[in-house]
């Protein structure tokens, strides 16, 4: 397998707080790879340093080869990555076929058109990006009054409008309830199966991570404390004695 | 494309606007004509306000530049109407463009005051530079080619231009372009993220509504055979957005009937109170308090009432 | 220039400067706590001028006592629009409160025009500050002293306030977290009342103070406006500090403009203010805006 993503010597700090501590990590072309580690370990960071949201202090991000520091994220998502949000980040009063229009509008570049009309545009791509997440039946809601769930999905279609060859989902089921998990878990391995996707994701639901992930990478107070095949980074003393104390404190 | 229903509905009104001189009243048909000009100028307001987010408090910067511009190019140099109204509208655009650029590094209400800046630099240069735009007795006495000196006539040339200027911003409006625009005011962090340039979609939308504005000003140049530094001043750029919120942001029609209303309600006030501030004050409240989403919001809302029950 | 016609003119120069600071500072103070942009400033700047004149002219009071009521005036005015209209607009768009501000000019200025009418006025020097004081090589008035002497005092008594008390603590973390420190027991609305009073009511002293160097007409409120906004955005919309530094650049640029290039007085403030934006967007000591 060859290495899609490779990050090196990491660094992000707040104000003096370190959210990102020399982070070193590798992700397979093809793998679904999963980020752990309790609340506030730098999970969502790392996730904004790698597409273009905050820019590191130190260290290299390279995706296929090419540097992405210093990139926005407008650049970044035409290489081939899209992510998803932990928190929800959609057009809330677009509706919800719109909410993906505009993600294919801005993948074809056309968002530069003037003059052809915007909701005559990729109609079909829309139609079948909502089938795929199962939101065709709300196609033409407004986006803002979905459910908590279906606004996730929502998120994953944008993600997925842009075409990528990267999928980062940060807490794909945040806030869902067990059955809506279980959907979506299924959904997104569908998706990621059929289209061939590379998957970087961060959650907090270990029968999720355990279900899906085929590696896993540890993040505590910033740093990769292991990071390997699920039954290896399960049975890590480190990860046992970091991520269960906490957890048996909290 | 616009529907079937929007087209014909257009038509009416432009029919029924052209039959108002029929009426033969030189009141109604110069009122006409100012509120066009407004409807314009309010309308380009908004492709920043309602499409993109950007609240822009320096609005009356392009329409005075536009205005100025058109009437010095026919007046002080005599070109033809053909070239000084491109001419000046370009300019409007031109200077929008340099301005945006600047303006659009920065975001809400630091964006607003950077536009509120620039449009002051503007009404600066308009009251100090004399020999060129009258300074603070105004620019007067501008030739308009014979054919428009009729009001009728140019009431004919407004509603055209007008009325092209509107399709044009509704083209602009409803594109991919307008609906990336949409997608930037509703959430700019997200549009980063499928790969949309924010900023330089940003700076097009400013270009786009200094370019209309400006096409307004010259307009309202023409009208009054006269700029005056008052038209650059910011209580005129804060005029342009209350006709835009009184509309309401978010529709495309919105605009044009708060700067009706607005203009309207103005000249009938100005005939009985001297007191035009305290009756727009008052409208303010109201707006800023109950009603947010403008006329039309407000429209909908007893519609979706009306629809409920 | 001679040294001492520079002299004069840095002199004069920063008297302006410290008079503008005054009310600069309080336009600046709301928009670091509450976000709002003021446009009402500068008319609450113009009813500062006019009471006075009514106080220490009309009403034959002592100047001083003018300007205390001025100060009290303006609080009190804006206590009350606060509590009973502004504090409602906190949670909706930036776009509502500047409306709202710009309804308050509406209104304000038919008010002053119901009172005052539209004739100008003049205040005067206050008794024992008409004169001159003689250095030798230049003669200094005595009023434009007394403002180089009571702005710096203003700035540093606000340093003292916000920077060194407890209130002041409250202030400044009312700016960052409102839901924090409401849930830490800080009654917030009264911090913001507190200080839209606080901040209007320097507009009223800066209005009060100027009155014995300038002309009161109707539009006066829109020109001072239009000036504040150019020194607290020099500086950095939010940064006191910021503001001080702006006033002093505008006075200078505005008083040495006079001399130098009379007829682009008015257009020079503007430039400066694009020069330091391209420069520096956010102002002098502003900081980039966070989140988004």
């Amino acid at each position: 397998m060859t290495t899609m993503l490779s990050i090196g010597g990491l660094w992000k700090s707040f104000a003096g707080f370190v959210a990102t501590r020399d982070v070193s990590f590798e992700l397979l072309t093809g793998e679904n790879h999963a980020i752990i580690g309790p609340n506030g370990a730098g999970k969502t960071t790392f996730f904004n340093l790698i597409t273009g949201h905050l820019r590191p202090d130190k260290g290299n991000v390279s995706f296929e080869g090419r540097d992405l520091v210093g990139l926005p994220p407008q650049k970044i998502v035409r290489l081939g990555i899209a992510r998803s949000f932990q928190r929800i980040n959609i057009y809330p009063r677009l509706t919800v076929f719109e909410n993906v229009q505009v993600a294919l509008i801005a993948h074809e570049g056309q968002q530069w058109n003037l003059f052809r009309p915007g909701r005559s545009l990729h109609r079909e791509g829309t139609q079948e990006l909502l089938e795929l997440v199962g939101l065709a039946p709300e196609a033409l809601e407004t986006a803002g009054e979905l459910s908590y769930g279906k606004q996730k999905q929502l998120e994953l279609a944008i993600a997925l409008a842009s075409q990528p060859r990267l999928l980062l989902l940060d807490e794909p089921t945040a806030g869902m309830s067990p059955q809506e998990t279980g959907e979506t878990i299924a959904s997104v391995r569908d998706i990621v199966k059929a289209r061939g996707l590379t998957l970087l994701f961060t959650e907090h639901d270990m029968s999720v991570v355990f279900g899906i992930a085929e590696r896993i990478s540890v993040l505590h107070h910033g740093e990769i404390i292991a990071s390997g095949a699920p039954d290896a980074v399960r049975n890590d003393p480190e990860v046992k004695r970091v991520y269960l104390g906490e957890h048996a404190h909290g | 494309m616009p529907s079937h229903r929007q087209l014909i509905a257009s038509a009416i009104v432009v029919l029924l606007l052209a039959l108002i001189p029929l009426a033969g009243s030189r009141y109604a048909v110069d009122l006409t004509t100012e509120v066009l000009i407004y409807a314009l100028f309010a309308l380009s307001l908004n492709v920043l306000i309602g499409f993109t987010g950007n609240i822009s408090f320096g609005h009356a910067a392009y329409f005075a530049i536009g205005g100025y511009a058109c009437a010095i190019l026919l007046t002080t140099y005599g070109w033809p109407l053909a070239l000084a109204l491109p001419a000046a509208v370009v300019l409007a655009g031109l200077v929008a463009a340099v301005v945006g650029f600047f303006c659009v590094r920065l975001t809400q209400i630091y964006f607003a005051m950077l536009t509120l800046a620039f449009a002051m630099l503007v009404w600066g240069i308009a009251f100090k530079w004399k020999e060129v735009t009258g300074g603070d007795d105004g620019l007067t006495g501008i030739k308009v080619p014979a054919m428009l000196t009729n009001h009728v006539n140019y009431f004919y040339f407004t509603l055209a231009v007008v009325s092209a200027g509107i399709a044009a911003l509704w083209v602009i409006c409803h594109s991919a372009f307008g609906l990336t625009l949409v997608a930037i005011r509703e959430n700019s962090v997200r549009a980063g993220f499928i790969g949309v340039d924010t900023r330089r979609m940003r700076w097009a939308a400013f270009t786009v509504a200094g370019t209309f504005g400006g096409l307004a000003g010259a307009l309202f140049g023409m009208y009054h055979r006269g700029m005056y530094i008052e038209n650059a001043f910011w209580t005129e750029s804060a005029n342009v957005l209350i006709m835009v919120l009184l509309g309401g942001i978010y529709s495309f029609v919105g605009p044009i009937i708060g700067a009706a209303v607005l203009h309207l309600l103005q000249v009938f006030t100005n005939q009985y109170t001297p007191y035009w501030p305290t009756v727009l004050g008052l409208i303010l409240l109201v707006i800023v308090m109950v009603l947010p989403d403008g006329l039309i919001g407000l429209a909908r809302r007893v519609k979706a009432r009306g629809g409920r029950s | 220039m001679t040294l001492t016609m520079f002299t004069l003119n840095a002199f004069y120069g920063l008297a302006l400067a410290m008079n503008m600071f005054i009310i600069a500072s309080g336009l600046n103070l709301i928009f670091g706590v509450l976000r709002v942009i003021n446009f009402a400033h500068g008319m609450f700047y113009m009813f500062g001028a006019y009471i006075t004149f009514t106080v220490a002219k009309t009403w034959g009071a002592p100047f001083f006592v003018g300007v205390l009521a001025a100060a009290v005036a303006l609080g009190l005015i804006a206590f009350v629009v606060e509590r009973l209209l502004l504090r409602h607009l906190y949670d909706k768009e930036h776009l509502m409160q500047l409306l709202f501000t710009f309804a308050l000019v509406l209104l304000m200025s038919d008010a002053a025009k119901m009172i005052w009418g539209t004739d100008q006025y003049s205040v005067g020097y206050p008794p024992g500050m008409g004169g001159a004081v003689n250095l030798d090589f230049v003669i200094l008035p005595q009023y434009q002293l007394f403002l180089c002497v009571v702005g710096p005092l203003i700035a540093v008594a606000m340093w003292f306030v916000v920077d060194r008390t407890r209130w002041g603590r409250v202030v400044r973390a009312a700016t960052q977290d409102r839901e924090m420190l409401a849930a830490l027991g800080v009654n917030v609305p009264m911090v913001y009342a507190a200080v839209f009073t606080i901040g209007s009511a320097l507009a009223g002293v800066g209005g009060a103070l100027a009155a014995p160097r300038i002309a009161l007409v109707p539009g006066m409120d829109a020109t001072i406006i239009n000036e504040c906004f150019i020194i607290v955005i020099i500086g950095g919309l939010g940064n006191m500090w910021g503001s001080f530094l702006g006033a002093l650049a505008f006075g200078f640029v505005v008083q040495f403009g006079t001399v130098l290039a009379p007829n682009w007085q008015d257009v020079l403030p503007y430039l400066l203010m694009l020069a330091v934006l391209i420069v520096r967007p956010w102002g002098l000591l502003g900081r980039p805006e966070t989140g988004h």
